[in-house]
């Protein structure tokens, strides 16, 4: 089944515009700043805000086409919405939220909460299946309320920043989890992030929303290195290294090493805003730069007065320098570099 | 907290406390119970009960569809229908009397049409008065209901939409629980209004015991032939509104903001 959507719609200072696809078994990120228009996406997929012109196609059949006067109610769409903060019902406990949207189609009382049961199972939250959601943490409540969407066996899921309304000690354990989960549900799955380094522990591909528009789509390393705007250069073209870290060092797996500042142990993600790379040509020189690594240029992306230069080596690395720098040092694909980086401008989140 | 508030708040409680000790003062606690159990008595107090209670049933029925409308109906002319329909709760109750009779009774404008083609009066009769207490006492419930549904988290609606259930299974499963405690603090603020109602009852159903004679005209109308029965009758309904209030305090008025919230 496939997700092919054109929407258009003004909402209060919202203009919509935008076209989106998700294949079969595709996990796809909306990233985007606050107000861009990623959560009204899925409000309009849900059917939880009609779209004014357009056409939203779910495996072929239109769910929401104005022109031809089809809109299919929300209750009748084979989707799964996870909202931000999770929205359970505190009337209810842990059990008949999840056992919820069986009962209201009409699947009998008992059968409904063997099935919610073995949900509360597989996320681990068995003994939590009386309680009430207020007694629950973030990390729990997200399983809970993913539970409850997936229970009803939808063919696409949307999650609207599923990790935005937990701490950061709980961040990565839960992203985690999510991913796990997310990977045994076979359906499409659709989430909106402000966050890249979300979008990369959870997606294989990412939406750029701006200001209504598609900025850019694609993998995140191919909008790291050619990003199409100023926006998505800044906040979504930002290079991410994982690995383990010992010592204060980040090894990946490929075996290159990065020098980082703050205190991490374990699976970490070391993210490297392109703009904080240096490049030299020829032999490194001595600086108070604790990283340095060897490559060649492999692309060079000019947009406005900068110049983002990829760089394949020992780690592969996308770097922001201005068009006058690299006119000044003649750069160009092929040439031998060095990329340095200091260590206090990386920033690291456990993943 | 700042003297002079203390001692405003002190005549404040004085001010609502005195009117009752006065009528404990003069009650005649010899003949107490002779006056209880009186025909006047017990007729008006069962009629009182079934016609507020029922006056309350139909706030109900009505008052919450009205209010679901009012919150989260976006239609022109939204806030002259909401004044319209909370209108009574201001009028003085005697209008809203002459004014049903305008309309429902035997030549009003719609009661004259209940007459010629079902037979049916409401002045004068235990039905008028059952009419007369829900037109003054339903804006309470509407008003309370109303606030709470602005309150409650729209996003509680629409999960339970893409989770499969009809507008209507959503309403009874997820909207009415969530606004329970208002939905029964201002079925409470309904029935006392409608217990107490004097002024359009008399209006438009008159004051005959055993069909229209409810506490408030009988103790209205004691007092100009035995002010004992009219004090002992007066107590009695303070005792029940002040028992009720009591009870229902803090385990509903208190939690009506939280039905608002979303467990996080």
């Amino acid at each position: 089944m496939t997700l092919a959507a054109r929407i258009e719609l003004r909402l209060g200072t919202l203009d919509l515009q935008i076209e989106l696809t998700v294949e079969p078994g595709e996990i796809v990120a909306l990233l985007g700043p606050n107000g861009a228009g990623k959560s009204t996406v899925l409000r309009c997929l849900a059917g939880l805000e009609p779209i004014d012109d357009g056409r939203i196609l779910l495996g072929g059949t239109a769910i929401d086409d104005p022109a031809a006067n089809v809109f299919v109610e929300p209750e009748q769409r084979p989707i799964g919405f996870v909202f931000q903060d999770y929205v359970l019902f505190a009337h209810l406990s842990v059990l008949e939220n999840v056992a919820y949207g069986l009962r209201a189609r009409g699947v009998a009382k008992g059968e409904a909460r063997e099935r919610a049961g073995q949900w509360l199972e597989r996320m681990n939250l068995t003994e939590y299946s009386s309680e009430r959601p207020d007694s629950l943490s973030g990390g729990q409540a997200q399983r809970v309320a993913l539970a409850r969407a997936l229970a009803t066996n939808p063919r696409l899921l949307l999650l609207d920043e599923p990790l935005a309304a937990l701490d950061v000690g709980t961040r990565a354990i839960v992203r985690r989890d999510l991913r796990r989960h997310l990977e045994t549900f076979e359906g499409m799955r659709l989430i909106v992030t402000h966050d890249p380094v979300d979008a990369h522990a959870l997606a294989d591909r990412v939406v750029v929303l701006e200001a209504g528009r598609v900025a850019q789509a694609g993998t995140l390393a191919e909008v790291t290195a050619h990003p199409r705007t100023r926006y998505v250069a800044d906040l979504v073209g930002v290079n991410l290294v994982a690995g383990e870290v010992v010592d204060g060092v980040l090894t990946t797996a490929s075996g290159a090493r990065v020098v980082i500042a703050d205190a991490a142990d374990g699976p970490t993600l070391a993210s490297i805003r392109p703009h904080s790379v240096l490049v030299a040509r020829g032999e490194a020189s001595a600086s108070s730069a604790r990283n340095t690594w060897a490559g060649s240029i492999v692309d060079v992306d000019r947009l406005g007065e900068r110049v983002r230069v990829v760089i394949d080596g020992e780690l592969p690395l996308t770097a922001e320098i201005t068009a006058a720098a690299l006119d000044e040092l003649r750069l160009g694909v092929g040439d031998r570099v060095h990329a340095s980086v200091k260590a206090t401008d990386i920033e690291v989140a456990p993943s | 907290m700042p003297f002079p508030a203390l001692v405003l708040a002190g005549i404040t409680v004085a001010f609502f406390a005195l009117p009752l000790v006065g009528l404990l003062w003069r009650a005649p606690w010899s003949n107490a119970w002779a006056y209880l159990t009186d025909d006047t008595a017990l007729t008006a107090l069962r009629l009182s009960l079934v016609t507020s209670l029922c006056a309350t049933a139909l706030s109900i029925v009505f008052g919450v569809p009205l209010a679901w409308l009012l919150a989260r109906v976006s239609f022109p002319g939204r806030g002259a229908v909401r004044a319209l329909c909370l209108l009574s709760m201001v009028l003085p109750p005697v209008v809203g009397g002459v004014a049903l009779f305008f309309a429902l009774g035997r030549r009003g404008i719609v009661g004259q049409y209940l007459d010629e083609w079902f037979g049916i009066t409401l002045p004068f009769t235990t039905a008028g008065v059952v009419v007369a207490q829900t037109f003054v006492s339903m804006p309470f419930l509407v008003i309370t209901v109303e606030a709470a549904l602005r309150l409650l988290d729209p996003r509680l609606e629409e999960a339970s939409r893409t989770l499969g259930a009809s507008r209507w299974y959503t309403f009874r499963r997820v909207t009415l629980p969530a606004i329970r405690p208002a939905l029964v603090a201002g079925a409470v603020l309904a029935w006392a209004r409608a217990l107490g109602e004097f002024g359009a009852t008399i209006t438009f159903a008159g004051n005959f015991p055993g069909t229209t004679q409810t506490m408030p005209l009988a103790v209205y109308l004691s007092l100009e032939t035995n002010p004992e029965e009219a004090i002992v009758l007066a107590l009695v309904m303070i005792a029940i509104s002040f028992g009720v209030l009591l009870g229902l305090r803090d385990r509903w008025f208190g939690s009506v903001d939280r039905s608002a919230q979303v467990a996080a």
